[in-house]
């Protein structure tokens, strides 16, 4: 055990994880470039970023799994290159990639992981029924992995993170091709985890699904942090709070916005559809709705959210 | 309550229960396939081919191949299980990568796979020298020792067959093992004609097959006629290439499941 930094020790107690210029290498590729991270305890952090940004490379140094291939990261006070096996006993995770025991029943899978951490035989098998109850699958206890749906699998393994009742737990895209009733079931499991104290990083790449569970999040994009905030601030600062969608082609566009004053409001073009972002009860909007309904031109009026950010700050091409 | 991380052995124990956990599930099938070959041999080889072979050195055929067929039972045993069955826990399945997320280390894990090779070989030479005896080929109760032998003996297949999973990124490099490394050893060391009979450089050569030494070992044992001379030669050079795989695979496992 590392001696906790004497001058700082509240903050320290607070904080899940740090890091400072985290760094991840493979080979040539720079899977992550050096990114700053300050997640404290009991809170539910997101990573968004389109496929291949580095948020799995960044949560396997977390888990302790992977070694960073530079700079400085501590995990529950503890340095995971050194103390994994520490780090490792207090953390669960719910990987990417389903990697149940397919050879194994639904009980099996669940006695066979608590085995991996030091805990007394007697309270992984009690936390095993638990958690099956927990992820209601107490049906399934002694079927085998392929008679489970997608659904199932995923519950099964998030039941499977919490078998060692951890502290800090990596969710990676949890709710990954999974039906609407499901997700929600799930949410509602992660929702009852927060409320327990325990802190989560959350992947994902639904943005309602981050707006919902998220305290706060960052938006990762080729292996660095372009923003860094809650999901209602990030809204507010980069997009503004309404939305306005018209479907007019770029060349019809100058005569259906003539005489609009729009000086000063973002917007981009998507297609064969503009996109303004304005403040909230703008008097611009107002004039654009009505002269799109005057003129006969398709018009959507939303809110802003989460992916309006996404897509403004990553860009709307796919990242290859 | 988290109590502190198990100990080396305490973690590496974890993967081999793991493992006998899924055997246990399949048990019936793999105990066929322990049976089944060997019995083969035996009948088609012992008896068939023995009609016409002279004795050797006092035994049919029969007795002469039989002590042979137990550890060839582990080295087959020992082998596919580190190969095909590791190769599928390491990449298809993620067995690993589940196991790793836990407290258990990379090198606990190679332990505990090593450990489990081990463990199934020693079942299968169990099975086989069973049916031996049932055929009457078991002269002396040493013949017991022919089942810790084949604990060791599957560790030693077992390492180097993760030696080759080590470095495989495809089930098909395993063809090339077996068909290169296990099936040259199978048939040339000593288990179906004595080496002592052949040219001198032949007879010295076998002794780079791990196996040579095994098959020497389980036919003194079965007879009940080792030497304590032969015993320490054989066992150290079982030692050496145990200690050798097991080091090598443990190398080249653990850095790919850091990465
Ligand atoms: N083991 C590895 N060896 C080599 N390159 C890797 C490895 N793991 C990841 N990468 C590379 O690192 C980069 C980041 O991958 P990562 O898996 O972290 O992305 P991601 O943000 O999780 O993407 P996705 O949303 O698709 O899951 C990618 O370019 C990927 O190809
Ligand atoms: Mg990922």
């Amino acid at each position: 055990m590392s001696q906790p930094n004497a001058s700082r020790p509240v903050a320290e107690a607070a904080v899940a994880v740090v890091a400072e210029g985290l760094v991840k290498r493979y080979g040539e590729l720079v899977a992550v470039a050096g990114i700053d991270l300050r997640i404290r305890r009991g809170e539910c952090f997101g990573f968004l970023g389109a496929n291949g940004a580095g948020k799995t490379t960044t949560m396997r140094m977390v888990q302790a799994v992977s070694e960073p291939s530079g700079g400085t990261l501590r995990v529950l006070g503890l340095d995971p290159v050194r103390d994994g096996k520490q780090v490792r006993a207090r953390l669960g995770v719910c990987a990417q990639e389903d990697n149940l025991d397919p050879d194994l029943t639904v009980i099996q899978n669940l006695l066979v992981y608590g085995s991996y951490f030091p805990q007394p035989r007697a309270t992984t098998r009690q936390r095993a029924e638990e958690l099956l109850a927990f992820v209601a699958l107490e049906e399934k206890r002694d079927r085998h992995l392929r008679e489970l749906s997608g659904g199932m699998k995923r519950r099964l393994m998030i039941a499977r993170a919490l078998m060692n009742d951890p502290e800090l737990i990596v969710l990676d895209e949890p709710t990954t091709g999974l039906d609407p009733a499901a997700r929600h079931l799930i949410w509602q499991k992660l929702r009852e985890l927060a409320a327990r104290g325990v802190t989560m990083l959350l992947t994902t790449h639904y943005m309602d699904e981050a707006e919902r569970l998220c305290n706060r999040l960052v938006i990762m994009d080729r292996g660095r942090i372009l923003a860094e905030d809650a999901p209602r601030a990030l809204i507010g600062q980069h997009v503004g709070h309404e939305v306005v969608e018209l479907r007019v082609p770029e060349v019809e566009e100058g005569e259906v916005l003539a005489g609009l004053d729009l000086e000063g409001i973002t917007s981009e073009r998507v297609g064969d559809i503009r996109v303004f972002f304005f403040e909230r009860q703008s008097a611009a909007a107002d004039r654009l709705v009505g002269r799109a309904r005057s003129v006969d031109v398709a018009c959507l009026v939303r809110n802003a959210t989460l992916e309006d950010v996404f897509l403004k700050l990553t860009g709307r091409e796919l990242n290859e | 309550m988290t109590r502190a991380p198990a100990g080396f052995f305490g973690g590496a124990w974890r993967v081999t229960a793991r493992n006998l956990v899924v055997w246990r599930t399949f048990a019936g099938a793999s105990a066929l396939g322990n049976f089944g070959e060997p019995l083969l041999y035996l009948v088609a080889l012992g008896y068939g081919l023995g009609r016409v072979v002279p004795q050797l050195g006092g035994m049919s055929y029969a007795e002469f191949i039989a002590p042979g067929l137990i550890v060839s039972t582990a080295m087959y045993t020992a082998t596919f299980e580190g190969t095909f069955g590791s190769y599928t826990r390491l990449s298809t399945q993620g067995t690993f990568d589940a196991i790793l997320a836990t407290p258990i280390t990379p090198t606990e894990l190679v332990a505990g796979e090593i450990l489990w090779g081990g463990l199934k070989a020693a079942f299968g030479a169990a099975a086989v020298l069973l049916v031996i005896a049932l055929f009457g080929l078991v002269p002396s109760w040493y013949a017991l020792l022919t089942i810790p032998l084949g604990l060791f003996a599957g560790i030693l297949f077992m390492a180097m067959a993760l030696v080759i999973t080590g470095v495989s990124h495809s089930y098909e490099s395993f063809n090339y093992y077996f068909t290169l490394v296990v099936a040259p050893m199978f048939l040339f060391s000593g288990i179906f004609f004595p080496l002592e009979e052949m040219p001198l450089w032949v007879n010295g050569a076998s002794n780079v097959l791990p196996l040579t030494h095994v098959v020497a070992l389980s036919r003194g044992l079965v007879r009940g006629t080792i030497g304590a001379t032969d015993l320490g030669w054989h066992l150290g050079a079982m030692l050496a290439f145990g200690v050798m795989a097991s080091v090598v695979s443990t190398r080249l496992l653990t850095r790919r499941l850091r990465s």
